[in-house]
C-alpha cells in the first residue's frame, strides 16, 4: 500500500517536470539554432547594429530592438492609464452588479485573437492616421495604439484583484475621517496596491513585446529605427515571422537569433515581475 | 473637495465606456461585415480558388482537431502536475522547480512557441507541417493556464474534506482521485475552456507548426490550416475580405461561446460556495 | 497533376534558394526557382518554363503613370522623397517593398536596385496581397509585385514607356521580367524528363496563363537535352 502510494508521488513529480522540460527543450533549441550567427558576428555587434540586410551578410537587430521597446512603450502609455482608470472605476466606484458585468465584459475582450485585433487596425486605424495625422499610416503610433488596447483586459484584471485584496477597513479608517472617495483611493488604495499594479504593467509590458501577428499588420515593417512615431517600424517578433517563409542558411539563424534576444528579453522581465512579487510579499 | 470626486467619478466611468465601447465595437464590426456570408453552406464547403470563394469547413475541422488534440494531450499533464503541486509537496526543492517551469512557460510569447515548435516537432521529430506539430506545441503554449486554474480549483476544495476521506482510511491517491478530482472538476473544466478559448485564436505558434493546406487533413501528419490563420492569409494577401470577415465571425463566435460558458460555470461555482 | 499515371510529386515550399538547394544536396529531383541561377547553383540544368513581369504599382488616382529605371531605382533607395521630383502631385512618396528573402524582392533588387539599398525606411510586407491592399488604400504609395495579381484597385506604371504585358514580356521590352525555373542535376531520371516535359506542354502552358505568367514559345519548349535558356 504504502509502496504504490510512493510509485504514484514520483509518477506525479514525473510529469509535474514536464513544464520545465519544455522549457529546457525551448532553450536549448532556439539557442542551439540562433547562438552561432551570434557567435560568428560577436554579441555586440548583433544587438548594436543598425542595419539588417540578411541577404548583403548584415544583421544589426538594433532597429528591432528599439522597435519593440518604442511600441511597447506605446502600448503602455496608452493601456495603464486606461487600464487603471477602468480598474478603479470598476472595483471602487461601480455598483457591484454593473462591476461584474462590465468585468466579464472586459474578459470578452481578452478572448479576442490577435489576428482580429490587427486586422481592425489594419482596416480602420491604419486609414485614419493616413489621412487624418499623416505618414503611411503603418507606424509606431497604430502599433502602440492596437497592442495598448490588447494589454487592457490584462492590466484590468490585475489591478482589479488587486484593490480587492485592499482590506475594506483601510477604506474605512480613512472615510470616518472625513476624506472624500478620490482621496481614499488616492492615498490608501493605490499606495497599497503599488507593487501590484507594477506586477502589471510588467505582465501588460510582456505582453505587448510578445505580440506578433497584430503587429506585423500595423507597423509598416521598416528596418530603420523610427524617429517618429508616424513612422513605420519592425519589431523583434515582426521581424521573426515576416521573413520566416523563405530565409535559408545564415539568414534563417539570424532570424533564430533574434528569437533568443527576444526570449531574453521575456527572461528579464519575468525575473523582474518575480522580484516585484516577492516584495509584496515581505 | 466634493466637486474634485465628482469629477474624477465622471471622468473615470467615462473611460470605462470606452474600454467597454471598444470591445462592442470589435464585436460589432466583426458581426455586421460578416453576418451576409454566413451561410450553412460556408461552414459546410471546402474552399475554392484559396478562398477567394467557397467555404471554411477544412479550417474548421482543423481548429477543432489542432485545438481538441492540444487540449487532450496538455489536460492531463497539466491537471497531475496540479495535483502534485497541491496535494503531493512538501517544501522541498522540486515544486519550486516545477512552479518555476510553468510560470516562465506563461511569459513565452507565441512566435517563440511557433520558432520552437518549428525546430523540434517540425523537423527534429520530423512530423513535417502538421496536425500532430501543431497540437503539440499548443499543448506545451497552454500547459501553464491548465496548471495555474487547476491549481486554484483544487485548493478552493475545503479540508475538512480530505480530512474525513484520511479518517475513513483512505491514501493520498484515493483521496484525490474520490474526493478532491470530483470536487475540483468544475473549476478545472473552466480553466481548461479558458486554455481553449486561448488555442483556438492563436496564429503565430500554429502557422509556422500546422503550415497553412487549405486541404481536409485525412491523417494526423497531413498539415492544416486553422480558422485564425485562414482568416489572417484572406485579409492580409486580400484574397476575399468578405470571407475573411466571415471567417473572423465564426471565430469570434466560437470563443465567445466557449468563455461564456467557462464564466458561467465559474459564477455559479462562486454562487454555491457562497 | 492527376492525368499523370502513379507519380506522386511532392511539394516543398521555401522559395527560390531552397529549391536550388534541395536538388544540390539531392533532397529533391526538381526545384522551382523565380530568379536566375546564382553562384553555384549554376551547376544545375535550368528549364524555363515561363516568365513573369513584376509590375511598378501605384494607387489609381496618382497621375504618374511611367517612371523610367533609374527613377524607380532613386524613389525605392530614398533619395527622391515626393512624386513631384518625378513629375507628379506634390505629394511624399510611401515606398513599399517586400521582404529580403523573397524571390519578388530578389528578381527587383536584382533588375532594378543592383549595388543599391532600398530604403529601410520602406514599408515590408510579406506578400503580393499585401503589398496591393496597402497601395490601393494610399494614393502616394509605390509598390511592386508579380503582374498576375495586379487588379483594378492598383495601376501598373509603364517603365520607360513600356507597360507590362503578355506581348511586351515576349518581345521583351518590358524589363523587369524573371524567369519561372525548374532546376535539375544533370541526367535527370524519366519521371523529372517527363514532369519537365509536361510543364512545357500545351496544357501546363495554358495553367500558366491563367495564373499571370507568360509561358515560354512552344518552339522554345526545347526537347534537348540541356534546354538552353536564351531562346
Amino acid at each position: 500500500m504504502h509502496n504504490k502510494e510512493t510509485l504514484i508521488q514520483w509518477l506525479l513529480a514525473t510529469v509535474a517536470l514536464s513544464a520545465i522540460a519544455v522549457l529546457a527543450l525551448i532553450i536549448i533549441f532556439i539557442f542551439k539554432e540562433g547562438s552561432p550567427v551570434i557567435a560568428r558576428l560577436g554579441l555586440a555587434k548583433f544587438i548594436t547594429g543598425t542595419k539588417w540586410s540578411p541577404t548583403r551578410g548584415m544583421f544589426g537587430i538594433l532597429p528591432m530592438i528599439l522597435g519593440s521597446v518604442w511600441v511597447t512603450l506605446g502600448a503602455l502609455l496608452i493601456g495603464v492609464p486606461m487600464g487603471l482608470a477602468t480598474a478603479i472605476f470598476l472595483a471602487e466606484m461601480a455598483p457591484p452588479g454593473a462591476s461584474r458585468i462590465l468585468k466579464f465584459a472586459i474578459q470578452l475582450l481578452a478572448g479576442i485573437p490577435s489576428v482580429v485585433f490587427g486586422f481592425i487596425g489594419l482596416v480602420i486605424l491604419v486609414p485614419f492616421i493616413r489621412q487624418w495625422i499623416g505618414g503611411p499610416g503603418f507606424s509606431v503610433l497604430a502599433a502602440a495604439i492596437v497592442l495598448g488596447i490588447m494589454i487592457l483586459p490584462t492590466i484590468v484584471s490585475v489591478c482589479y484583484d488587486v484593490f480587492k485584496a485592499v482590506p475594506e477597513a483601510y477604506r474605512e479608517g480613512m472615510l470616518a475621517l472625513g476624506a472624500t472617495r478620490w482621496q481614499t483611493i488616492k492615498m490608501v488604495v493605490l499606495p497599497a496596491a503599488k507593487s501590484g499594479i507594477i506586477a502589471a504593467v510588467i505582465l501588460g509590458m510582456g505582453r505587448a513585446i510578445g505580440e506578433t501577428m497584430a503587429v506585423i499588420m500595423v507597423a509598416g515593417n521598416a528596418t530603420k529605427i523610427p524617429v517618429s512615431p508616424l513612422e513605420p517600424v519592425r519589431t523583434l517578433t515582426s521581424n521573426i515571422a515576416l521573413e520566416m517563409g523563405y530565409a535559408i542558411g545564415e539568414h534563417r539563424e539570424a532570424l533564430f537569433a533574434t528569437g533568443i534576444v527576444l526570449f531574453i528579453i521575456i527572461a528579464l522581465l519575468n525575473t523582474l515581475a518575480r522580484i516585484v512579487a516577492r516584495s509584496e510579499k515581505v | 473637495m466634493k466637486m474634485t470626486d465628482r469629477r474624477i467619478t465622471l471622468l473615470f466611468t467615462c473611460i470605462t465606456g470606452l474600454t467597454i465601447l471598444i470591445l462592442v465595437f470589435i464585436i460589432g464590426f466583426i458581426m455586421v461585415k460578416g453576418l451576409p456570408g454566413l451561410t450553412l453552406s460556408f461552414l459546410l464547403e471546402s474552399p475554392k480558388e484559396m478562398g477567394r470563394t467557397g467555404g471554411i469547413f477544412p479550417a474548421i475541422v482543423g481548429t477543432v482537431l489542432l485545438t481538441g488534440m492540444a487540449v487532450v494531450i496538455a489536460a492531463p499533464v497539466g491537471v497531475l502536475t496540479a495535483v502534485y503541486l497541491t496535494e503531493y509537496t512538501r517544501d522541498t526543492w522540486l515544486p519550486k522547480i516545477v512552479r518555476f517551469g510553468t510560470e516562465s512557460l506563461a511569459g513565452i510569447p507565441s512566435i517563440i512557441f511557433g520558432l520552437f515548435g518549428f525546430l523540434f516537432f517540425v523537423i527534429y521529430m520530423d512530423l513535417g507541417w502538421s496536425v500532430l506539430s501543431g497540437a503539440l506545441t499548443l499543448s506545451a503554449m497552454i500547459l501553464p493556464t491548465i496548471v495555474r486554474t487547476s491549481e486554484e480549483a483544487i485548493r478552493a476544495v475545503p479540508d475538512a474534506y480530505r480530512e474525513v476521506s484520511f479518517a475513513l482510511g483512505s491514501t493520498r491517491w484515493q483521496t484525490v482521485t474520490s474526493v478532491v478530482l470530483p470536487s475540483a472538476k468544475p473549476g478545472i473544466m473552466t480553466g481548461v475552456m479558458l486554455a481553449v478559448g486561448r488555442a483556438i485564436g492563436e496564429t503565430a505558434a500554429v502557422i509556422f507548426t500546422a503550415g497553412s493546406s487549405l486541404r481536409l487533413p485525412g491523417t494526423l501528419l497531413d498539415s492544416t490550416r486553422t480558422l485564425p490563420v485562414h482568416f489572417y492569409i484572406l485579409a492580409r494577401e486580400g484574397i476575399s475580405l468578405e470571407n475573411a470577415y466571415s471567417t473572423a465571425l465564426v471565430l469570434i463566435l466560437l470563443i465567445l461561446v466557449i468563455n461564456i460558458t467557462a464564466y458561467a460555470v465559474m459564477n455559479r461555482l462562486a454562487n454555491k460556495g457562497r | 497533376m492527376s492525368e499523370k499515371k502513379n507519380i506522386i510529386i511532392n511539394v516543398q515550399g521555401g522559395g527560390s534558394s531552397a529549391g536550388a538547394r534541395a536538388v544540390l544536396s539531392e533532397v529533391a529531383e526538381v526545384g522551382m526557382l523565380s530568379r536566375e541561377l546564382q553562384g553555384d547553383e549554376k551547376a544545375l540544368i535550368p528549364t524555363i518554363i515561363a516568365y513573369d513581369a513584376i509590375a511598378i504599382i501605384v494607387h489609381p488616382l496618382n497621375p504618374s503613370c511611367n517612371l523610367d529605371i533609374t527613377e524607380i531605382r532613386s524613389i525605392f533607395a530614398g533619395e527622391i522623397t515626393n512624386w513631384s521630383e518625378v513629375g507628379g502631385n506634390a505629394r511624399k512618396i510611401h515606398i513599399v517593398a517586400r521582404e529580403e528573402g523573397s524571390g519578388t524582392r530578389g528578381a527587383f533588387d536584382e533588375i532594378i536596385m543592383g549595388e543599391t539599398e532600398v530604403a529601410p525606411g520602406a514599408i515590408v510586407q510579406d506578400s503580393n496581397g499585401a503589398v496591393r491592399e496597402i497601395i490601393a488604400g494610399d494614393p502616394s504609395a509605390i509598390g511592386y509585385l508579380s503582374l498576375g495579381l495586379v487588379d483594378k484597385r492598383v495601376k501598373a506604371m509603364a517603365i520607360s514607356g513600356v507597360l507590362p504585358s503578355v506581348d511586351t514580356v515576349t518581345e521583351k521590352t518590358y524589363k523587369l521580367v524573371r524567369p519561372m525555373i525548374l532546376a535539375t542535376l544533370e541526367n535527370p531520371g524519366k519521371e523529372t524528363r517527363d514532369f519537365i516535359s509536361f510543364c512545357l506542354s500545351e496544357k501546363a502552358r495554358e495553367i500558366l496563363a491563367r495564373e499571370g505568367l507568360v509561358p515560354v514559345a512552344p518552339t522554345a519548349a526545347g526537347r534537348s537535352p540541356k534546354p538552353d535558356h536564351d531562346k
